[in-house]
Parts: structure tokens; sequence; C-alpha cells
């Protein structure tokens, strides 16, 4: 079995980093946290456009995924920054974020009496958070202690070929050592969602069925043709012609093994194996959802090429070709284009991917965390009132 | 997954209609499986898709040995088959009934 050196949790849970978060309860703490965050470099921070006159699911979600997010085992410690009078209110967020066991302190805007002041103690707090961090130190760990979420952005006609066959391949083998693996993007499963049915228990793949039936749904009540909007315009010129043709691709990301569950966004998994997440494509929500559902590394394919990274996770990045790959490179982790080149077989760079997952967990850094990018959204299901 | 004699096209499985472009092809490009041979209609790019047979307008066409989408015209042998010559099977609502 395969192991790693990672930060055992006080909660049982193992993370991959090491981080304190500064995290806004609501958008109209962003440049306190950000301020916070340039006083403080050794924390994290993010930015988001939520938080207030939210109501019913969409609030509850909204929740759920900034406590899950600040829960996940790759962060040791949290600082919530929020106003006083905002829907999600800071004090009930940092209670829900101990309960999942993890180290929070909280303050607010009119508590603090004003922004300066806020600062001032949002940094000390940040700076003793760091300090205890510090103390904690790498284990090791078994495998299967991992959730890995699988995403492709930006995909063109090689994704299904190359990269993410290949994902596959290693999710395959994550999964055999006992590990998690999510697969996401609902609406990039339309068309293939029998495919993974037919791996599944009859409850879950009713569950499968509704969600994937929820996609087309929206799709009628906006009365639209799907592919406007997905695939995008740059999927359409590498090469993706429907949204079934893209699905039946991206679907290779999950591997071969049975689908075991399938979650809501930003819901903690409660099975081993592979998983199903209810996300959008969109890079940013799916990214932030699987995170917030407890994944510690990220694997992402991509043709046409993205830069994306988490402030809190490591995001590998597979290239389908190696055109973009050398275009790209300084965003590129892992080159598939080799599998239709022929120097490498499609085993050969599954196996590659898998190890790069081993590598991260103890520490290697991906391009987007060497290149410090941290990117946040969560998804919205509801309009501001 | 079967290449073409020359490595410049790939079908997924024995029956698709379509494959994949590796190297682009011009106008006159022949592509060759084994026994069948297909000339390029049109200019195609890399990563996109060849007819490896004449497919009607109305048709499922197949890639993974499953069905990415239906022929909005009838597509000859050699044709480029894309966005101008398929629409999707799925996430149709711009085919659903206006709401009273």
């Amino acid at each position: 079995m395969s192991t790693f050196q990672g930060y055992r949790r006080a909660n049982g849970s193992v993370g991959v980093r090491n981080h304190v978060l500064v995290l806004p309860s609501v958008m109209c703490a962003n440049n306190v946290v950000d301020r916070i965050g340039r006083s403080v470099p050794e924390v994290v921070i993010v930015n988001h456009p939520t938080g207030c006159s939210q109501v019913g699911a969409d609030f509850e979600q909204t929740k759920r995924t900034m406590a899950g997010f600040a829960a996940n085992p790759n962060v040791a410690a949290v600082l919530v920054v929020g106003l006083g009078c905002e829907t999600n209110e800071s004090k009930a967020l940092a209670s829900e974020i101990e309960a999942r066991g993890q180290r929070v302190a909280v303050i607010g805007i009119q508590d603090c009496g004003g922004s300066t002041e806020t600062i001032a103690r949002g940094v000390t707090i940040a700076r003793e958070l760091v300090r205890e961090a510090a103390a904690h130190q790498r284990e090791t760990c078994d495998i299967s202690e991992l959730i890995v979420g699988t995403e492709c952005g930006g995909s063109d006609g090689f994704s299904g070929i190359t990269a993410n066959p290949a994902l596959g391949y290693a999710a395959d083998r994550l999964v055999a050592e006992g590990g998690t693996v999510i697969l996401a993007e609902l609406p990039e499963l339309v068309g293939a969602e029998h495919l993974l049915a037919a791996r599944a228990s009859e409850p879950v793949a009713a569950k499968l069925y509704e969600l994937v039936e929820r996609v087309e749904a929206r799709a009628r009540a906006m009365h639209v043709d799907m592919r406007y909007g997905n695939p995008t315009q740059g999927n359409i010129a590498g090469g993706l012609t429907t949204i079934e043709e893209k699905s039946l691709g991206a679907a290779y990301k999950g591997g071969s093994t049975a689908l075991r569950e399938v979650i809501e966004y930003a819901e903690r998994p409660s099975e081993r194996g592979l998983v199903v997440m209810d996300t959008p494509g969109q890079d940013i929500e799916q990214l932030t959802g699987m995170i917030a559902g407890g994944a510690q590394v990220v694997v992402f394919t991509t043709g046409r090429g993205t830069p994306t990274g988490s402030p809190i996770a490591p995001v590998i990045k597979v290239a389908t070709n190696t055109t973009m790959f050398e275009r790209m490179r300084e965003n590129m982790d892992v080159n598939a284009g080799a599998i239709l080149d022929g120097s490498q077989s499609l085993e050969q760079v599954g196996d590659e991917i898998f190890s790069w997952i081993v590598d991260a967990a103890n520490g290697r850094l991906p391009a987007a965390e060497t290149l410090g990018f941290g990117d946040f959204a969560i998804n919205r299901i509801g309009p501001s009132f | 997954m079967p290449l073409s004699n020359d490595g410049a096209a790939l079908r997924l499985k024995d029956d698709d209609d379509v494959a994949v472009v590796l190297r682009a092809l011009e106008p006159g490009n022949a592509v060759r499986f084994g026994e069948t041979v297909v000339v390029a209609a049109a200019a195609i790019p890399s990563g996109h898709k060849i007819a490896l047979r004449a497919i009607d307008a109305g048709a499922l066409i197949r890639k993974y040995g499953q069905v990415i989408g239906r022929a909005s015209m009838p597509i000859a042998s050699g044709e480029h088959v894309h966005v101008h010559n398929v629409e999707g099977t799925r996430g149709r609502g711009d085919l659903a009934e206006a709401t009273p």
C-alpha cells in the first residue's frame, strides 16, 4: 500500500497542506480580509461575492461550502471575519466550522468599531494561528485517507483520448488502494450517465439520473440549447461538437470502478471509492465544491490550457496535447499528449499522474501552487434578495 | 483503438461513424483504415472529426461507440463533422414546448 506524509488533524482527517485561512463570512468583509492577508503573508485568504441577502437552499449551500472549505484538512486553522449584520452570521458560521472539528477564531467589523481596528486584531490573531500551525508535523498516513477531485476545463477533441483516460487509470489505482475519487461537472455527464449508472447500485443510479434530469430541466426552463454555453466556444474550436461528445470524454476521468455514491455540491462523501458530486461545469465553482467536500488534492485535465489553482489544495494540471503543453509549459505538470506522440503509453501517463498525486500529498508543489494562484467561487442556486 | 495506416486519424470503436483527426488534413488527403479509404472533403483541424461513411440527415452519429449527436443535414464520407452539420440530442431546452 502507498503512504504519504500528511498532517493528522484533531478530528482524524488528514491534510496535505498546513494553511491558515482568513475567510470573510460576507463580501462586505473582503477588503479587511485582504489587508490582513497583506500584513501576514503566511496566511491564505479568499474573497467572494456571497453571504448576504440569500435564502433557503441557496443560503444553505453557500454556508455549507464555506464551512466545508474552512474545515478541509489542508487548513490548520481559520479566522472568520464578519461584518455584523449579514445573513451568513459570522459566529454561526464559525460554530459550524468548529463542529466539523476545526480550530477557528472569529471577529466582526461592527463589533471591533471599524475596519482599522478589525485589521489590527485580525493580524494579531492570524499571527497566533500561524504560530500554532507551525507546530504541526507531518506523519505517515495511508493513501486511503486521500480524496482526490477530478476536473477538466478547456477540453478539446483529445481530452477523451489522452488526459481523461490516463486520469481514469490513476483514479482506478487510488480506488484499488482504498482512496476516494470525486467525479463532478453534472452538465458534462449528460449523455454519458448510462455508462456510470451501469456501474452503480439501483438507488445510486436513480440519484444520478435525477441530477442529470435537473440539468436538462434547467435547459428546458430557459428554452436554450446547452451548446450555446457548454461545450464552450473554445471546446468547439478544439473539436468538440455536442455536450454528449464532451460528456463521454469527461466521464473517463472517473476510471472504471463501481460508482459508490452521488452527493450534493460541497457535501462530504460518506463512501470510499468513486463518487459523483453535483457541481456545474464552471471550473472555479466546481473546484471549490470538491475541496469543500474534503478533497485534499485535485487533478485537472485541460486541452486549451488554464492557470487555475486553489488557495488551499494542490491542483495538478494534465495537458491533453503536446502543442498546448509546450505553449503553456509554466502552467502544466503532466503531458498526456505523449500518448498521441507515441512516446508514452496511456498506462505510463496514468502512473505518472498517480505519482504526482502522492508527491503533491507529500508537499511537492504543482505549477498552480508555485505560481501562487488561488481561485475560489461558490455555486449559487438562487437569486440575491 | 485503431489508428489509420499513416497515424493521421484515430477511430475509437470499430463501428464509429467518425474518426478523430490527429494531424490536420487538407482537402484530398486520404485516410486509410485497412481496406477502408476516406478522402478528406475539406480542411479538418487536428482534434476534429472526419466522417468515415455517408450519414443521412437525422441519423444518429457514434463516437466511442456511443451517440454524440444527430446529423442536421446529409454528411458525405470524408466531410468535416462538426457544429455545422451535427446537432446535440441532449440539453436541448430550445426544443421544449413554450410554457403558457
